[in-house]
C-alpha cells in the first residue's frame, strides 16, 4: 500500500536534523513554540486530505501501540483518537478507566506502571484533575497525548480549533477571536486562549463574571460581560459548552437566563463581522449556549468541520511524537 | 555540670543585639552572659568552679542563639506513626535547633480529652530528646460543635487549644469556647479563614492558579476570617494567636487590633516566608500546604510585618505526609510539609537576603513563642534554661530530602541550596545534637 502523503518517518534515515517539534509528549500547548503549532498544523493539513479520500490509510504508527486511557467519560474526543490512530496503522486500545482498577483503589501511578510494562508506544490520557497527566507522563518511557486534564489543558482541542480558523480565514494571526461562555472550567478555553495568543491573534473572553475571572485579563485577554459589545466585529465565535457537572455553586442564575444573555442566536451573532464563523468544541448544549438553527447553518457554523479537523490534528500529532520516539529509541540501540 | 561557651556570636533576641560573647551555663540553666574575651580559668576561679568538671566549648565565632520554640509541630501518634513518631520528630527537632516542640492535636483520633493528651505526654517523655509541649483539640472532635474540657485539660498540661486547620464555624460555638477559655486562662489558636470561600482550594487565586486551572481561593478568605475572629475577642476578650497570616490583605487588621488592646498574636509558617505560588511550578505536591502559597507581593508583606513585630512568630507548620499521600494529582493530593530539621536554613534566606536581621529572627522563632506560652526560655538571660542552638549562617549546603530525620520527606526544598547549618542543639545545658 502506497500513499501520496508524505510523511518523515516512511523515507529513508537522515542525518541527524533538530526535529521539527522538539517534544517528547504533548501535555499543553503551554510548551510549544510558534512554529511546532504551525507544524502540527502544516502536516494535519495533509492528513485532513487524505481523510477524505476512499482510501484512508498512512502508515506513520505501523507496528506502534496506542492506549487511551480515559478516567473521564468521553465519546468524542475517544472515539477521534482511536480512528487516528487506526488510520495510521497503530494497535489501539481502549481503555474505560472509571470501570477498572482505579475504583479498586489503585493509584493513577501504579496504573500508569502496569501499563507501562506492557511497552505502549503512544498514551492518551484524560483525566478529572488538572495536572494529573504531567504526573504520569513523569512515570512512563512512551509519548503521552493529554485529550484534557481537569480545568488545564486540552491541547488537541486547541489544534484542531485553530486548524479550522486557518483553513476557513485563510490565516491564524491578527483575528478577533471571542471565545465566550464557562471560561474558568474550560480547559478548551485556557488551551485556546494560550495557542490564539501565542500566533498574535486579539482575543475577547465573554460571559458573565462568575464564569469569566479577571485574572483572565493578565494572559491579555480583553474580558466583555456584554455579549453584544463583545462580539462587535469579531471574526470568529468560539462557544463553550456550559460545564454543569463542574458546577459546585451557584455560577449563574439559571439556564433561560443564561441562554437570554449569553447564548449565541442570530441577533447576538449580527454584532460580529458577516462573514464569522461560529464554532464550538462539543457536546452541546442546545437552548443553553446555542441556538440549535445556528449551530445547524451550514453558512456560519464550523462545527462540523472542528470534529473532522480533530482527527487530522491527532493523526499528525501523534505521526510527530512517534518519529521522535523512533528517532530516540535509535540513537539509545546506536 | 558546668558548660562555657566562648567565643560565640552571642545574638539575643530580648536585647537585640548580635555581637561576641560567652555564655555560662550551670545545671541546665544560663547563670551568666559573658563579654567577649573572657579567660575560662580566670573566670572559673573567680566562680569557685571546679576547673576538672567544666566543659569549655569554643563556638569559633559562630553563632549562638536560643533554641527555636515552634508552635505549631504535627507528630502523627496517636494514628499515622508510619508518617512520624515522637522519635523521629524530636530527632528531626533537635537537628534544626528546635528545642521545643509543640504539637498539634489534629491526630487520628484528635487529642480532645485528658486520656488522649496524657498518651501524648508519656509518648513523647519516653522518646523525644527535646521539650515537647501538648495542644489541645479546641472542641470535640475538632468538629465545631462541643468544646472540650478545657480546664481538665491545661491540669494534664495542655499549653494551648486549637481546632488546627478546621475553623470552627459556628460562631456562637466559637464564641463560647472563647469566653470559657478566657475564664481558664488558655490560649485559643486558630486558623483565621473563611471556610465557605476556602473550600476545595489547592491554590491561590491568581494569574498561576488560573493557567493551571487549579481550584483556588482569594486572599481575602484570610482577611475575613481573620476579621470574624477578631470580632469574637472583643467580644470575649479571650487570648487568641492566629497561627498563620499569610496575606497582605490581612496585615491592616490585626494591626488595628493590636492596636484596640486585645490579646491577640500572630505567627506565620517558614513556607510562606520562604516561598510563593510560582514554587509549585508544574504541579509539584511538595510545594502544597494549607493555606497555599500565596504572591510574591504577599510573601514580603509578611516578612516586613515579622520585621516589624506585626507578626509575632515563625513556624515550620511541620507536616509529615508519606509517599503515597503526596504522588497524586495536585487537587487529590495531602497537604502539608515537614519543616522541623529545614526551619532554620530556611529562616538564614531572609537574613541573607537582608529581610531579617538574626535577633529579628529569633525573636519571631524563639522569644516571641516562648512568651506567648508563658515560657522562661527563648531568651540568653540570667536564669532562662539553657536550651540553645549553634550555628553557621554561612555554610553551604544541597538540600537532600532523603538524609531528613523525619520518618517523611515531603520538603519542599529538596534539592534546593542552602545557606545556614545547625551544628549542635542543647536541652538545659545537654547536648541533643551535635553534627560531625
Amino acid at each position: 500500500m502506497s500513499t501520496p502523503v508524505s510523511s518523515p518517518s516512511s523515507t529513508a534515515p537522515q542525518p541527524p536534523v533538530q526535529p521539527v517539534f522538539g517534544h517528547r509528549h504533548l501535555l499543553g500547548i503551554e510548551p510549544l513554540k510558534p512554529h511546532e503549532i504551525t507544524a502540527i498544523l502544516d502536516l494535519a493539513d495533509s492528513y485532513a486530505e487524505l481523510n477524505r479520500r476512499p482510501e484512508k490509510h498512512a502508515n506513520a504508527l505501523v507496528g506502534l501501540t496506542q492506549i487511551n486511557m480515559f478516567f473521564e467519560n468521553s465519546t468524542r474526543t475517544q472515539a477521534s483518537f482511536e480512528i487516528a490512530g487506526k488510520r495510521l496503522g497503530a494497535d489501539v486500545m481502549n481503555m474505560a478507566m472509571q470501570a477498572s482498577s482505579i475504583k479498586k483503589g489503585e493509584t493513577l501511578i501504579d496504573t500508569a506502571m502496569t501499563l507501562n510494562a506492557m511497552h505502549p508506544d503512544l498514551l492518551v490520557v484524560r483525566h478529572p484533575h488538572s495536572g494529573a497527566v504531567d504526573l504520569l507522563a513523569q512515570k512512563v518511557n512512551c509519548a503521552v497525548l493529554n485529550a484534557g486534564d481537569g480545568k488545564h489543558e486540552h491541547p488537541t482541542q486547541a489544534l484542531l480549533d485553530a486548524l479550522t480558523i486557518r483553513r476557513a480565514k485563510g490565516r491564524l494571526h491578527r483575528l478577533n477571536i471571542a471565545i465566550c461562555g464557562d471560561v474558568a472550567h474550560s480547559r478548551v478555553a485556557r488551551s485556546n486562549l494560550i495557542l490564539l495568543g501565542k500566533m498574535e491573534n486579539r482575543i475577547r473572553l465573554i460571559g458573565p463574571p462568575t464564569l469569566v475571572p479577571s485574572q483572565f485579563a493578565e494572559f491579555g485577554a480583553e474580558i466583555y460581560d456584554d455579549m453584544r459589545e463583545g462580539l462587535k466585529d469579531v471574526d470568529v465565535v468560539m462557544m463553550l459548552r456550559l460545564q454543569k457537572e463542574r458546577m459546585d455553586g451557584g455560577f449563574i442564575p439559571s439556564e433561560r437566563e443564561y441562554f437570554h444573555r449569553y447564548g449565541l442566536d442570530a441577533e447576538k451573532l449580527s454584532h460580529a463581522k458577516s462573514d464569522a464563523i461560529v464554532m464550538h468544541p462539543g457536546p452541546m448544549n442546545r437552548g443553553v449556549e446555542i441556538d440549535g438553527t445556528l449551530a445547524d447553518d451550514i453558512n456560519r457554523s464550523v462545527i462540523q468541520e472542528q470534529v473532522e479537523m480533530g482527527v487530522a490534528v491527532r493523526m499528525a500529532a501523534m505521526d510527530l511524537l512517534a518519529q521522535n520516539l523512533r528517532a530516540e529509541r535509535s540513537a539509545t540501540a546506536g | 555540670m558546668t558548660l562555657l561557651f566562648i567565643n560565640a556570636r552571642l545574638i539575643d533576641p530580648e536585647a537585640d543585639t548580635d555581637s561576641l560573647g560567652a555564655l555560662l551555663v550551670q545545671d541546665g540553666k544560663i547563670t551568666e552572659v559573658l563579654p567577649e574575651g573572657t579567660e575560662p580559668g580566670q573566670l572559673f576561679r573567680a566562680r569557685n568552679i571546679d576547673e576538672n568538671s567544666a566543659e569549655v566549648f569554643d563556638c569559633g565565632g559562630k553563632c549562638l542563639a536560643p533554641g527555636i520554640v515552634d508552635i505549631g509541630v504535627k507528630v502523627c501518634e496517636p494514628g499515622e506513626r508510619h508518617k512520624e513518631s515522637y522519635k523521629t520528630a524530636g530527632l528531626a527537632a533537635a537537628a534544626g535547633g528546635v528545642t521545643t516542640i509543640v504539637t498539634r492535636p489534629d491526630t487520628t483520633p484528635s487529642i480532645d480529652s485528658p486520656e488522649t493528651l496524657e498518651f501524648v505526654t508519656r509518648r513523647a517523655q519516653a522518646d523525644a530528646p527535646v521539650h515537647v509541649l501538648p495542644m489541645a483539640a479546641l472542641t470535640k472532635g475538632r468538629e465545631g460543635c462541643e468544646m472540650t474540657e478545657i480546664g481538665f485539660l491545661m491540669d494534664a498540661g495542655a499549653v494551648a487549644f486549637s481546632d488546627c486547620d478546621h475553623v470552627v464555624s459556628n460562631t456562637k460555638v466559637f464564641s463560647r469556647a472563647l469566653t470559657y477559655a478566657r475564664s481558664c486562662g488558655a490560649l485559643v489558636i486558630a486558623h483565621p479563614q473563611e471556610p465557605l470561600l476556602s473550600a476545595g482550594a489547592a491554590a491561590t487565586s491568581g494569574k498561576f492558579a488560573a493557567l493551571r486551572g487549579l481550584p483556588a481561593v482569594s486572599p481575602m478568605a484570610e482577611r475575613m476570617g481573620l476579621d470574624r475572629d477578631i470580632a469574637l475577642l472583643e467580644m470575649t476578650g479571650a487570648k487568641y494567636h492566629a497561627d498563620q497570616i499569610t496575606t497582605a490583605r490581612a496585615l491592616p487588621a490585626l494591626e488595628r487590633a493590636k492596636a484596640n488592646g486585645l490579646d491577640i498574636t500572630a505567627g506565620t509558617s517558614i513556607h510562606h516566608l520562604t516561598l510563593n505560588e510560582l514554587d509549585v511550578a508544574d504541579y509539584r505536591t511538595f510545594f502544597k500546604v494549607k493555606p497555599p502559597l500565596r504572591s510574591e507581593d504577599d510573601r514580603l508583606a509578611v516578612a516586613e510585618a515579622v520585621r516589624t513585630g506585626l507578626i509575632d512568630t515563625i513556624s515550620s507548620m511541620h507536616t509529615p505526609q508519606d509517599e503515597e499521600s503526596k504522588r497524586l494529582p495536585f487537587e487529590e493530593a495531602a497537604a502539608g510539609a515537614v519543616a522541623l530539621e529545614t526551619l532554620l536554613a530556611a529562616a538564614m534566606r531572609l537574613y541573607h537576603a537582608d529581610l531579617l536581621d538574626l535577633p529579628t529572627l529569633f525573636r519571631a522563632l524563639a522569644l516571641n513563642p516562648a512568651k506567648r506560652l508563658g515560657l522562661a526560655s527563648g531568651r540568653l538571660a540570667t536564669g532562662a534554661p539553657a536550651d540553645l542552638v549553634l550555628f553557621d549562617p554561612d555554610q553551604p549546603f544541597v538540600m537532600d530530602r532523603f538524609q531528613l530525620k523525619s520518618k517523611s520527606q515531603n520538603t519542599p526544598y529538596d534539592g534546593q541550596r542552602m545557606q545556614g547549618r545547625v551544628l549542635a542543639t542543647y536541652v538545659t545545658g545537654a547536648p541533643v545534637y551535635r553534627r560531625d
